[in-house]
């Protein structure tokens, strides 16, 4: 029998960057009731493309995202980034210093 | 070569082999029609968007290759969203074509402005907003694609206004978009497979929709006849196996026979093709068939798994994986298991009064039309109950002769369908079975139908309801029956006859199926208005979120015979 899988992790993804990639996505998850905690997405450089880290905390559908994340024409590959850290999402947020601004 | 985006969408289409083209024009995608003028593409007016979309479906549903529809921006395209679901939830293989107001105009609320890309998205494999003439040269050949390439599904093409209109000059144009070659399922699992269907006691079939879609039928036949596995079937895969094979135990499911769902509940071996496991297959999907190993072959490897864990998964062409599953397989004998398969069917027969006491009764009447109508026959339905006894009574013999909307449920899918249809397969007889409520959901087609003056028959079994609602108040909700008996009902005939289409009412007095037959006879569209009992329902029933075992059969008091 297959070893448990794991119910949170971080997603990988290499996607087309054009607009609508990130509409696919996030799409994906409102509609298929999957759970999605935080999300990263930054082009890479003198490319076509953006890399995405998808960070799912508690998902027991795991499996099934990441194969229903992987039919979309736009993503070209889906990783599980199970040497990465949930920490890296707060770490990452924590580094923006705050500032007061214009709200509109 | 000098050209605009409306005449280069133009040539695409030609080159996609586009011959037949549904739709309604308006404002934003006017420029397109403008270039279709002199086209060989024969456009198809259809009454309403819904319409044109279902009338590609039926095209597309009948020959297995990707057909187009096209609609206005705005309304046109809100119009077209239930045709798309549809052919999502069912894999039809539809690029829809709609226009959008200029580039300039998005997003500005601007007339008949909406945002075509975002309503479509999650119901579409992929769709594009093209912008710019040049996308056009990628996106067209892609769209057809990604339509016709691995599990077929639909794909939206939104075309701004000013993209029709702008002009650009092209060398050379792109080579067709066809359906791409998968990579093959390895070896080693199907041996695996054919070691489990050699050591099964008790194998089954489960064919879904898939298996019409791979043009795998007859290999699923001499593969039920090689491994001595009886064969069940869900809606959409009815007419891979013809009903006289013996093998063949029809329909599984919320609305299938008693010996089908019992007959899953004693296999050992469940091995589905292009099935799905829906819930109105499986019943309550813990307990569906309990003693059974899951093998599962699927062009979709996010469906291995989905619904139910399989315990062997092979993702691939279902046709490619039964050719070399058959290399594998010898011939194998479970005179014990057929026995008891053909002791179940033999056990269970539909529950009806004989034809010569109700021959209105709906089983009797799809028995008889089958009987009426040739084996490669083209089946439309609507959605209630005439389209489960359809599905339960009509011999389907070949695939690709029932076109019917199995996901969706969608109401209104049998006229523009058979229209579809009859396009498509010229020659051919088509038949569109609906109900009263069904019908009246697309009803403006009848002016396609007769503009077009195709060989299409519409069946209107008219009970005066909206026959599963009441049926489910009657069952399920304390016979409280509220809003599914309609207070007033029309003169089909007669409206059949104001859109200039042969109208005919049978009276179920004198000889109602020798009128049929009469009606039948006629050339050219008809509308055959057919009273069947106002409170007949469709038996066996599983009641909703119950387990398939749990089916409730006709009560004598319930009958009407």
């Amino acid at each position: 029998m297959p070893n448990p899988i794991p119910t949170s992790t971080i997603l990988e993804l290499i996607v087309r960057n054009h607009p609508g990639t990130m509409s696919h996505i996030t799409g994906l998850f409102a509609r298929r009731a999957f759970n999605l905690e935080a999300i990263v997405v930054v082009p890479l450089p003198d490319t076509e493309t953006s890399r995405i880290l998808l960070y799912l905390a508690n998902e027991p559908k795991l499996e099934q995202v990441g194969r229903q994340l992987a039919k979309l024409h736009d993503v070209l590959s889906v990783r599980h980034r199970t040497d990465l850290s949930p920490e890296i999402f707060s770490q990452l947020i924590n580094q923006i210093p705050s500032a007061p601004c214009n709200t509109f | 070569m000098k050209t605009t985006g409306a005449q280069l969408l133009r040539i695409l289409l030609e080159r996609q082999g586009i011959r037949t083209l549904p739709g309604i024009p308006g404002g934003a995608i006017l420029p397109f029609y403008d270039a279709l003028h002199g086209s060989t593409i024969r456009h198809v007016l259809a009454r309403h968007e819904q319409g044109a979309g279902f009338i590609a479906q039926g095209m597309a549903r009948v020959t297995g290759r990707a057909a187009a529809c096209l609609a206005t921006s705005g309304p046109g395209a809100t119009n077209l969203l239930t045709a798309i679901a549809d052919a999502r939830l069912d894999s039809v293989p539809l690029v829809a074509i709609t226009g959008q107001v200029s580039q300039s105009l998005i997003g500005t609320d601007a007339f008949q402005e909406v945002d075509t890309y975002g309503l479509t998205l999650p119901i579409t494999k992929h769709n594009f907003l093209v912008r710019s003439a040049a996308e056009l040269l990628e996106i067209v050949p892609l769209a057809f694609q990604l339509a016709e390439s691995g599990r077929p599904g639909p794909v939206a093409i939104d075309v701004p206004k000013d993209v029709q209109n702008a002009t650009i000059e092209i060398d050379t144009l792109p080579e067709p978009g066809r359906r791409q070659p998968l990579a093959p399922c390895a070896d080693e699992l199907i041996d695996t497979l054919a070691h489990l269907l050699a050591h099964a006691q008790r194998p089954v079939l489960y064919l879904g929709g898939g298996i019409i879609t791979s043009n795998a039928t007859e290999l699923a036949r001499t593969l039920a006849h090689r491994a001595a596995a009886p064969v069940v079937s869900t809606l959409m895969a009815l007419g891979a196996i013809p009903p006289e094979d013996p093998l063949f135990m029809g329909m599984l499911g919320m609305h299938g026979t008693q010996g089908t769902n019992f007959l899953l509940e004693e296999a050992d071996l469940v091995l589905a093709i292009g099935a799905r496991f829906d819930d109105r297959a499986t019943g309550k999907v813990a307990e569906f068939c309990p003693r059974a190993t899951i093998a599962h072959i699927d062009i979709d490897p996010a469906e291995i798994g989905k619904i139910k864990t399989a315990f062997l998964g092979l993702v691939g062409d279902a046709a490619d994986i039964l050719r070399r599953l058959l290399n594998r397989l010898p011939p194998q004998t479970r005179p014990t298991w057929l026995a008891r398969a053909a002791e179940l069917r033999a056990s269970y027969p539909l529950q009806h009064p004989p034809r010569s006491e109700d021959p209105l009764h709906p089983v009797n009447l799809c028995r008889f039309l089958g009987e009426q109508l040739p084996a490669d026959a083209i089946i439309t339905t609507d959605v209630g109950q005439h389209q489960m006894w359809v599905a339960q009574a009509y011999p389907f013999r070949q695939p690709r002769t029932l076109l019917t909307s199995g996901g969706l449920g969608t109401m209104g899918f049998g006229l523009p369908a058979a229209i579809g249809a009859a396009l498509a397969a010229p020659g051919r007889r088509v038949a569109c079975v609906t109900g009263d409520g069904s019908i009246l959901m697309n009803i403006q087609e009848l002016a396609t139908l007769a503009e077009e003056n195709l060989p299409v028959a519409v069946l209107i079994f008219n009970n005066t309801h909206l026959g599963l609602v009441r049926q489910q108040q009657e069952l399920f909700y304390g016979q409280r029956y509220e809003a599914s008996r309609f207070a007033t009902s029309p003169d089909f005939a007669a409206i059949a006859r104001g859109f200039g289409v042969r109208g005919v009412r049978i009276d179920p007095a004198t000889d109602p199926l020798a009128q049929l037959s009469d009606a039948f006879a006629g050339d050219g569209p008809c509308v055959i208005d057919i009273p069947i009992h106002t409170t007949e329902n469709v038996y066996p029933m599983v009641p909703p979120g119950a387990a398939n075992r749990h089916m409730l059969i006709a009560q004598p008091e319930l009958t009407h015979a």
